[in-house]
C-alpha cells in the first residue's frame, strides 16, 4: 500500500488571540499551503478539526467557510469533532482519505477559539461531553484529573512532586517554541504552591485555555517528492474509544483508548515503543502525561512518574516528551492540539525543529479526548 | 426515589444503565437499589473551578459498592471534603445537584436530582 506523506505543516501563534475561529483556521491553512508551495484549488479534500465552534462562538459550518476563504472551492469538506482529540481524529480522517485513494491531496486544519469565554463557561462547554449521570454532579475534566491523580499517587506510592516535575519540564521546553502560549520556566515550588483547582492538582498541573490553529498537508508517498524533499510519512495510526462514563473503567489508572490505539499504530508501522525517538503526549493535565507514558508501553504501570523526575523525558533525555512544550505550555486550542502535535513530530523527524531539535527518526503523537474517552495515536517517520 | 444500578441477565452490573450491557451486549433486565448500601470511597477531589450553576467548592468522589456478582461504582458529589480514600460512604438524596438553567445543557434533556455521598455513621 502506498503510505501517506506529510508534505506541509503549519501552526499559528497559540494564546489569547483577537482572531475568531474562521480567521484562525484560514491563517494556519494559508501558511500550510505556502509551506508546501501548493495552491488551494489543488486540494481534493479539506478537513477541519474543531470541537465546539457553535457552542463557543455561534459559528457552525466551518469547513465550508474555510474552503471559501482559502479558495478551495470544489474540495470535499468535513468537520471532525472528537472533543479534545478532534485534531487526532482529523489526522485519522485525512490519512484515511489519502490511504483509500479518495484524495490525492488533503489538507487538515484544526482550530478553536476559546478565550473570549470565561473559565467557568469554557469548562462547561468541555464538560458537556460527559454522561448526564456525571454532568448533573458538576463534574469537570479537571476534577476527573484530580480524582485520577489522587488514586494514582496513592496506589503507586508516587510523590506529589513527580507531577509537578512534568509541568516544570514542559514549561522549560515551551521557552524555545515561538508559537507557545507560555514561554516562561516555572520551578517545582511554584507549581506546588499555585492555587488548588482539583485537589491534589493545582493551577500549574493544568493546560491553559487557548486560541489557535494548526494544519497539515497530506498526499501519497509515491508523489511526495514532487512537492518537497523534506516530507515525513505516517507509518502507523490507530484510534480507539474507552467508556463514556469514566468511573465504569476497571482500573482508573489505565487509559484503554491509549493502549488500544497505540497497539494498532505500532502494528501498522512495524514499530514498538523502543523504536520511538520523540513523542508529543496529551498533557492536558500533568497526570495524563504519566498515564500515557505507561499505556503507550514506554514504562511499566506505576513507574511513569519517575520519568520527568529523573530527566528521562527531558529534551536531552533518552525519550524526549513534549519538545513543543506540550499542551501545558504551548496551550490547548481543542481542535488544533492533535494537529499541532503532529506538526511538532513532523518538524522533529524532518530535522526542522530549530532550537527544539532532538535526534529523531521516529516520532509518536497521542491525542486524548474526554478523559481518555477517545484517543488517536499516530506514528510519523522521516522519509530518509 | 431510588438509587438504581442495572444488572443484565448474565449478572454484570453497571451504574448508570445502558442501552445494552456494555460487557456482554445482553439486555439489562433488573435494577439493584443502592439507596441503603454502604460503599467505599475509591478516590475523590475538591474542585474549586466549577462551571455555572455548580456549588463551589464541589467535593466529588467515586464510591464502590459490593453487589451480588461483583462490584459497581458511582460518581457523585460528597457532602464534605473531610474524607480519605477507603472511607465508608452512604448515599444521601439531593433534589437538585446543580442549577439546571445555568449550564450549557438543555434543562429538559436530563434529570438533575440524585445522590450525594456522606461519610457512613459509625
Amino acid at each position: 500500500m502506498d503510505r501517506v506523506a506529510v508534505i506541509g505543516a503549519s501552526m499559528t501563534q497559540f494564546g489569547q488571540r483577537d482572531a475568531w475561529v474562521r480567521e484562525l483556521l484560514a491563517e494556519a491553512g494559508e501558511d500550510c499551503l505556502a509551506d508546501a508551495g501548493v495552491a488551494a484549488d489543488e486540494l481534493d479534500h479539506l478537513y477541519v478539526s474543531n470541537m465546539a465552534s457553535g457552542e463557543f462562538e455561534g459559528q457552525t459550518g466551518v469547513p465550508n467557510a474555510l474552503a471559501h476563504d482559502l479558495g478551495a472551492l470544489g474540495a470535499y469538506t468535513q468537520r471532525v469533532d472528537q472533543t479534545s482529540a478532534s485534531g487526532g481524529a482529523g489526522v485519522y480522517a485525512a490519512w484515511q482519505s489519502v490511504a483509500s485513494g479518495a484524495s490525492n491531496l488533503t489538507m487538515l486544519v484544526g482550530g478553536e477559539k476559546m478565550t473570549h469565554r470565561s473559565t467557568a463557561e469554557a469548562t462547561d462547554v468541555i464538560a458537556s461531553l460527559t454522561h448526564p449521570a456525571e454532568y448533573k454532579h458538576g463534574v469537570t475534566l479537571p476534577s476527573f484529573a484530580g480524582m485520577t491523580a489522587r488514586h494514582y499517587l496513592e496506589t503507586y506510592d508516587a510523590p506529589r512532586e513527580s507531577l509537578a516535575d512534568v509541568a516544570v519540564k514542559n514549561h522549560r521546553n515551551g521557552v524555545d517554541n515561538p508559537h507557545a502560549q507560555f514561554r516562561t520556566e516555572v520551578d517545582r515550588e511554584t507549581v506546588l504552591e499555585s492555587p488548588v483547582v482539583a485537589d491534589p492538582l493545582r493551577l500549574y498541573d493544568f493546560c491553559p485555555i487557548t486560541d489557535g490553529s494548526a494544519a497539515l498537508l497530506l498526499c501519497p508517498e509515491s508523489v511526495a517528492s514532487e512537492y518537497t524533499d523534506d516530507y515525513s510519512v505516517v507509518s502507523g495510526i490507530g484510534g480507539a474509544t474507552d467508556t463514556h462514563v469514566v468511573h465504569e473503567r476497571d482500573d482508573p489508572t489505565v487509559m484503554g483508548g491509549v493502549v488500544d490505539s497505540s497497539e494498532t499504530a505500532y502494528e501498522m508501522s512495524g514499530r514498538g515503543p523502543d523504536d520511538v525517538d520523540v513523542a508529543e503526549l496529551h498533557d492536558m493535565f500533568t497526570i495524563l502525561e504519566v498515564l500515557q507514558l505507561e499505556d503507550l508501553g514506554f514504562f511499566e504501570k506505576g513507574e511513569g512518574w519517575h520519568a520527568a523526575r529523573e530527566g528521562v523525558t527531558a529534551r536531552d533525555g533518552d525519550l524526549p516528551i513534549n519538545t513543543s512544550g506540550g499542551l501545558k505550555s504551548k496551550g490547548h486550542p481543542l481542535g488544533a492540539s492533535g494537529v499541532a502535535q503532529v506538526y511538532e513530530v513532523h518538524r522533529q523527524v524532518t530535522d526542522d525543529a530549530g532550537d527544539r531539535q532532538v535526534d529523531a527518526d521516529v516520532g509518536l503523537a497521542c491525542n486524548v479526548g474526554g478523559f481518555g474517552n477517545c484517543v488517536t495515536t499516530t506514528i510519523v517517520e522521516g522519509a530518509k | 426515589m431510588s438509587f438504581d444500578a442495572y444488572r443484565c441477565e448474565n449478572g454484570h452490573v453497571t451504574y448508570p444503565g445502558h442501552t445494552v450491557c456494555p460487557e456482554c451486549g445482553a439486555a439489562q433486565t433488573e435494577t439493584v437499589d443502592l439507596t441503603d448500601a454502604t460503599g467505599t470511597l475509591v478516590t475523590w477531589t475538591t474542585s474549586t473551578a466549577t462551571p455555572p450553576g455548580v456549588r463551589e467548592p464541589n467535593h466529588l468522589g467515586i464510591v464502590e459498592f459490593d453487589v451480588a456478582g461483583g462490584t459497581v461504582r458511582a460518581l457523585g458529589q460528597l457532602t464534605t471534603g473531610d474524607v480519605e480514600s477507603g472511607d465508608p460512604m452512604t448515599p444521601v438524596y439531593c433534589e437538585e445537584l446543580r442549577d439546571p438553567d445555568a449550564g450549557i445543557r438543555e434543562p429538559e434533556s436530563q434529570s438533575w436530582d440524585g445522590y450525594r455521598f456522606a461519610p457512613a455513621e459509625e
